[in-house]
């Protein structure tokens, strides 16, 4: 690991000022995944801000009924958080379905968002990477890829995003409200991550210096409930091959009033399924209904050599939770 | 204006089972090895060093984290309970004689670390933290009372300690024992939150 200067800062305002003073700073949080890399030579930072002691780690009401989530919230208090499970059930489901309990109890709000790719050759720094090195090629697009993108990703990068949470967050139209150099700002969840593109080394939206500073997510659809289902190798602590996270609302006679499906594990960011939810929109939600939406919104997947699989599997997963979903619309969470 | 910082080292202070220790340390040192290497308390393990097989589970403010992933120089002042802080030979904490009474080992390598996250891990459940193998009906009407641990609640929240040996059948028995009995779990969490006094290391 190379040596780096360290600084605690007090206030979100002092942070981005600190990182103006030291572009080649990181922000440091749970570090769950920042220290990791630092130790692997992926990340080489010069400079790290604390801004672990913040105060941004309440969980608040909002005037709309919704929430307002500080970046500092731990992964674990948040997934218990009575609001959250009572409320928002895929949120705290994608949460418990992601890392361990000792990484729960580290991994900040703000943090899981911003988790690098577990792409071996990114982690990998004698591997050719443009997302770690830009320019240098590709090793997954022809190499070892079964848990690759098969949604969206170009010739310079096959990554995907590997958060759970920030699929639950996405279908459930939450905002990200970051503080920048310009002042505060605020984006959606499901268009923070950025497609790879020719820029693959960047993963999100985010500008040089920006830090995030709160999670809003308004009330949910009347009558919607929500789960989230993941596949993965075992049973436990890996990350996703596919997820799904999924919100539905249906009328008395059984048609879809709102339909919100977002995938984790296709793509180089949650994939939000805006062809599927159309399709969904005002049909029922039988599984032949949710099958032929899937398939529509799936009909863009380009599987590389080894992760063909990852199509049928995400279809899988959307139709039998949209199925659940629809069986017991009395009750806001999934089974 | 921010003064230009140069220092790649840091004097701080450690709260470590009930004994506070001042140390310097270089700003790349994790948690781990300032106790192993600086406060000679070799208990924690480091496994992979990155946060994947749970060895160097510590409590950190009475909650169980990987070592091995925090740096100490972004824990100044934070309160520390590691394997040697639960019990000893004379008294050991309920979890450890139940560790011992279950053969719940082999060669022991990965134990400090189960024994510490299981500790952490019956305090989370005493708290009624959900997990992945919470059905979802009990989740959407969470209460916040304390969950019950079955063998598949007990397998999911212990994922985050590997056991290459395979002793995973006697180690969840043991936590089995101790979750039967909350006062004892709540013991381990008193304790995990103690204050002590200041010594330098």
């Amino acid at each position: 690991m190379r040596p780096f200067t360290f600084e605690r800062v007090t206030s979100p305002e002092q942070a981005v000022s600190a990182f103006a003073a030291q572009p080649r700073a990181r922000y440091l949080a749970g570090g769950t995944n920042l220290v990791d890399l630092m130790k692997l030579g992926v990340e080489t930072p010069e400079h790290l801000i604390d801004v672990s002691r913040l105060p941004l780690d309440e969980v608040a009401t909002t005037q709309e009924g919704g929430l307002r989530i500080g970046a500092n919230v731990r992964n674990s208090d948040l997934a218990a958080h009575p609001a959250v499970c009572r409320t928002y059930p895929a949120l705290s489901q994608a949460l418990l379905a992601g890392a361990s309990g000792q990484l729960r109890n580290l991994a900040t709000t703000g943090g899981n968002f911003l988790q690098r790719t577990r792409c071996p050759y990114f982690q990998d720094t004698s591997a050719p990477c443009n997302k770690r090195e830009p320019g240098t090629g590709c090793s997954a697009r022809d190499g070892v890829n079964r848990d690759m993108a098969v949604l969206g990703h170009s010739e310079h990068c096959v990554a995907t995003h590997p958060s759970d949470m920030a699929v639950a967050m996405a279908a459930y139209d939450a905002e990200v409200e970051v503080l920048g150099p310009e002042g505060a700002r605020t984006v959606p969840a499901a268009e923070f991550h950025r497609l790879p593109g020719e820029t693959p080394e960047q993963d999100t939206v985010l500008r040089p210096g920006e830090l995030i500073s709160h999670v809003t997510l308004g009330p949910p659809p009347e009558g919607a409930r929500a789960a989230y289902r993941k596949a993965r190798d075992r049973a436990s602590y890996a990350f996703a091959l596919a997820s799904a996270a999924a919100v539905l609302a249906v009328d008395e006679g059984g048609t879809v009033r709102h339909a919100a499906l977002a995938f984790g594990g296709l793509a180089h960011r949650p994939w939000r399924a805006r062809t599927a939810e159309e399709a969904l929109i005002g049909s029922r939600a039988d599984a032949e209904s949710v099958g032929r939406a899937v398939d529509a919104e799936l009909a863009a997947a380009r599987p590389l050599s080894e992760n063909a699989f990852k199509v049928p599997l995400a279809r899988s997963l959307a139709v039998t939770l949209f199925a659940r979903l629809a069986e017991n619309p009395t009750s806001p969470a999934g089974t | 204006m921010i003064p230009q910082r140069t220092a790649t080292s840091s004097t701080l202070t450690l709260h470590v089972n009930d004994t506070a220790h001042t140390v310097t340390v270089d700003h790349r040192a994790t948690l781990l090895d300032v106790l192993r290497e600086h406060l000679d308390l070799t208990g924690s393990k480091k496994g992979c060093d990155h946060g994947q097989c749970g060895a160097c589970t510590v409590l950190l403010e009475g909650r169980r984290a990987n070592s091995c992933l925090l740096l100490a120089v972004a824990h100044d002042g934070a309160h520390v309970t590691t394997v040697e802080g639960l019990g000893d030979e004379e008294r050991p904490h309920p979890l450890q004689q139940a560790f011992h009474e279950r053969d719940a080992f082999q060669c022991g390598y990965c134990t400090p670390g189960q024994i510490v996250s299981g500790v952490g891990m019956l305090c989370e459940a005493a708290e009624g933290h959900p997990s992945h193998a919470t059905p979802a009906e009990a989740l959407g009407h969470s209460t916040g009372a304390p969950a019950q641990l079955d063998r598949d609640e007990i397998r999911e929240r212990m994922s985050g300690n590997i056991c290459r040996c395979g002793a995973y059948p006697h180690i969840v028995e043991a936590l089995e024992d101790v979750a039967a009995d909350g006062l004892q779990a709540r013991q381990g969490s008193e304790r995990g939150s103690e204050r002590g006094s200041e010594v330098s290391a």
